[in-house]
């Protein structure tokens, strides 16, 4: 509490991330203050159990699967611009950027990024292929008990059959595009950002 | 003109007239005389049985030209959950949404102002914006800390000072009514006092349901101050555990001349001695009405969270009191993870004022077939509705500990619903 929030953010820092991921200057400085918030340590980091601090998140089902996709291969604690540059998946696409620069790399929040956060949710063992383990696994991690072992794995065999085109039994990320290209993916992985 | 339209008029008018006549003649004889008189001549339901006469037979009609076409009718059921890989989007928003902004972590914080109270603690982007606003704090920081501190201070002390006097005092006297008389006005001047040490200016609504005996209060909790501010207007009895140093002192002095429930760290696990004790302080109608806070934990005043079922078993009429802390003038939120009790009675005591409000309640009693809980629930949303909180029923325990794993697999099982129940859709 008090003036730490502030002047830990330099200017300067703030302008990379606004750069990097197309968040505004006030967007960040509130993301900050929730960044600081969640971080019980005081040492500018989150780890895992800050994250699982959040009561809303520690029942979600996928809970795990989405903090683990804060934190890079191997690294246990992540920064402010970890944080941000995640949490830039989720920001909603404004219709003046799609004609904005064709020339610049693709934005975090792009189609195929956010498609690309899905993607690694599904893959547990970031091998770029969704197996029928994996599949199995992030269901059972949905449904809980609810479902019996064989009917969880005709679901996911029918689900490889339905998706897979090069017959290796795994979902590639492009076999992964394909299933899912009528669905709204712009709209159902955006949230609102509060100015 | 006018001699060609006019027969075609009158024959015209005349057909019209006829058959408004045998309309409305229809109407009364067939539908408004019965309804008047009560009788039915069954001319709805008969209307009723030729439609799904006619129903039947058009369905009939169409599942025969289609066994014929050899098309399908109906999509076919299938007898499987019926899964989408676009399902995971769900869960991760709602995930990431919870990371963004949650409803229960910033309740374990001290609330954010719109305005500033000259004040750095409450300021999240304190800058030096000006020289009058600096000056201005400055100041505030020389009055604060320089006049008002110290004068609290004094009073404080004195104030506890005279509690451990003359309740000790007053435990010698022998006549039993008049030492509760006499311990009662002690009390509560010495509360007196100690709510001009913290320049509490408390509004108090509703004191016409005050009641005297025989009763639990309930009220929302955000600071040890609650109780200084609420048994400044009353005399209660006091519950919690017993204390070392200061506290202990002052716990013990206020023993020796009213009743008021200590427990031992140990006793404190032990429920049913727990509700053993409150029941018998109920039960006895002479004793003073017991205070209870049953969030268990300091919330930051901005929402009431689950309360504990425990003083609600009891089964005695409960008279709940809304507590509401003005936030311009102080924050009085105790986040007992930053700050240890002195720390936080000296920045209550360099605050400008603490000023609240205290609704009391009409008093609730447990209704048939509520069981404690459901009860516990209802005290809880009405006092969150007066004070104007956010009524919440997540565990102020959760200050502290994990959330329970049955709030995952409820939400599993509700994801189980949808799978299965897709196939009705179809």
């Amino acid at each position: 509490m008090g003036s730490r929030a502030s002047t830990l953010l330099r200017e300067e820092e703030i302008e990379e991330i606004k750069k990097e991921t197309g968040f505004s200057h006030s967007q960040i400085t509130r993301l900050y203050s929730r960044f600081t918030s969640l971080d019980k340590g005081e040492n500018g980091t989150l780890s895992r159990e800050d994250f699982q601090r959040i009561p809303e998140l520690a029942i979600n089902p996928l809970g795990d699967r989405i903090i683990n996709a804060f934190f890079p291969e191997g690294e246990d604690q992540v920064n402010f611009r970890g944080f941000m540059r995640t949490l830039a998946h989720f920001r909603p696409i404004e219709d003046n950027e799609k004609s904005k620069n064709p020339t610049a790399s693709e934005p975090l929040n792009s189609r195929t990024n956010k498609l690309l956060f899905a993607f690694r949710l599904y893959d547990l063992d970031r091998d770029d292929k969704i197996s029928r383990d994996e599949l199995l696994q992030v269901l059972r991690m949905m449904v809980g008990v609810n479902i019996s072992d064989e009917q969880l794995g005709s679901i996911a065999d029918r689900t490889i059959q339905e998706a897979d085109t090069n017959g290796d039994n795994s979902i590639s990320f492009n076999e992964f595009i394909k299933v899912l290209e009528k669905v709204d993916v712009e709209q159902k992985m955006s949230i609102r950002f509060l100015h | 003109m006018a001699w060609f339209t006019f027969p075609a008029d009158n024959l015209l008018c005349r057909c019209l007239g006829i058959s408004i006549t045998v309309w409305f003649t229809l109407l009364f004889v067939f539908i408004i005389m019965p309804a008047v008189l009560g009788v039915s001549f069954g001319i709805r339901s008969f209307y009723m049985r030729t439609l799904l006469k006619i129903f039947e037979w058009a369905t009939l009609r169409m599942e025969l030209g289609a066994k014929e076409k050899n098309q399908e009718l109906y999509k076919p059921l299938r007898s499987e959950p019926e899964f989408e890989m676009a399902d995971i989007f769900y869960f991760c928003r709602r995930g990431v949404e919870s990371i963004v902004d949650d409803e229960v972590t910033k309740r374990f914080s001290a609330q954010e102002l719109k305005s500033w109270n000259l004040l750095t603690r409450s300021n999240y982007n304190f800058r030096h914006i000006s020289l009058r606003l600096t000056v201005l704090w400055g100041l505030g920081i020389l009055i604060r800390y320089g006049v008002l501190l110290p004068l609290r201070v004094t009073l404080a002390v004195t104030g506890i000072c005279l509690l451990l006097v003359l309740t000790t005092l007053v435990a010698f006297l022998p006549n039993a009514e008049l030492r509760s008389y006499l311990s009662e006005k002690v009390h509560l001047m010495c509360y007196r006092i100690c709510v001009r040490a913290l320049t509490a200016i408390i509004t108090y609504h509703n004191r016409y349901m005050i009641f005297s005996n025989g009763g639990i209060c309930v009220a929302n909790h955000t600071t040890p101050i609650d109780v200084i501010i609420l048994a400044n207007d009353g005399c209660y009895s006091l519950v919690g555990q017993v204390h070392g140093g200061l506290m202990g002192m002052v716990q013990r002095a206020m023993v020796k001349s009213s009743s008021h429930i200590w427990f031992e760290r140990s006793e404190v696990k032990d429920r049913h001695l727990v509700a053993k004790r409150l029941g018998d302080h109920v039960a006895d109608k002479t004793k003073q009405p017991i205070l209870v806070f049953p969030e268990g934990t300091c919330i930051n005043n901005t929402s009431v969270m689950m309360f504990k079922k425990g003083s609600f078993e009891i089964g005695c009429t409960v008279y709940p009191v809304a507590i509401k802390y003005d936030p311009r003038f102080g924050d009085a939120f105790w986040n007992s993870s930053k700050f240890g009790m002195v720390s936080y009675l000296l920045r209550m005591m360099s605050s400008w004022a603490i000023v609240c409000s205290v609704w009391y309640l009409p008093p609730m009693n447990r209704e048939e077939g509520e069981d404690a809980v459901q009860f516990a629930n209802r005290v809880k949303a009405a006092i969150a509705a007066q004070g104007g909180l956010v009524d919440l029923i997540w565990d102020g325990g959760l200050k502290r500990a994990k959330v329970k794993d049955v709030f995952k697999e409820e939400q599993q099982k509700l994801y189980s619903k949808v799978l299965v129940g897709r196939l009705s859709v179809h």
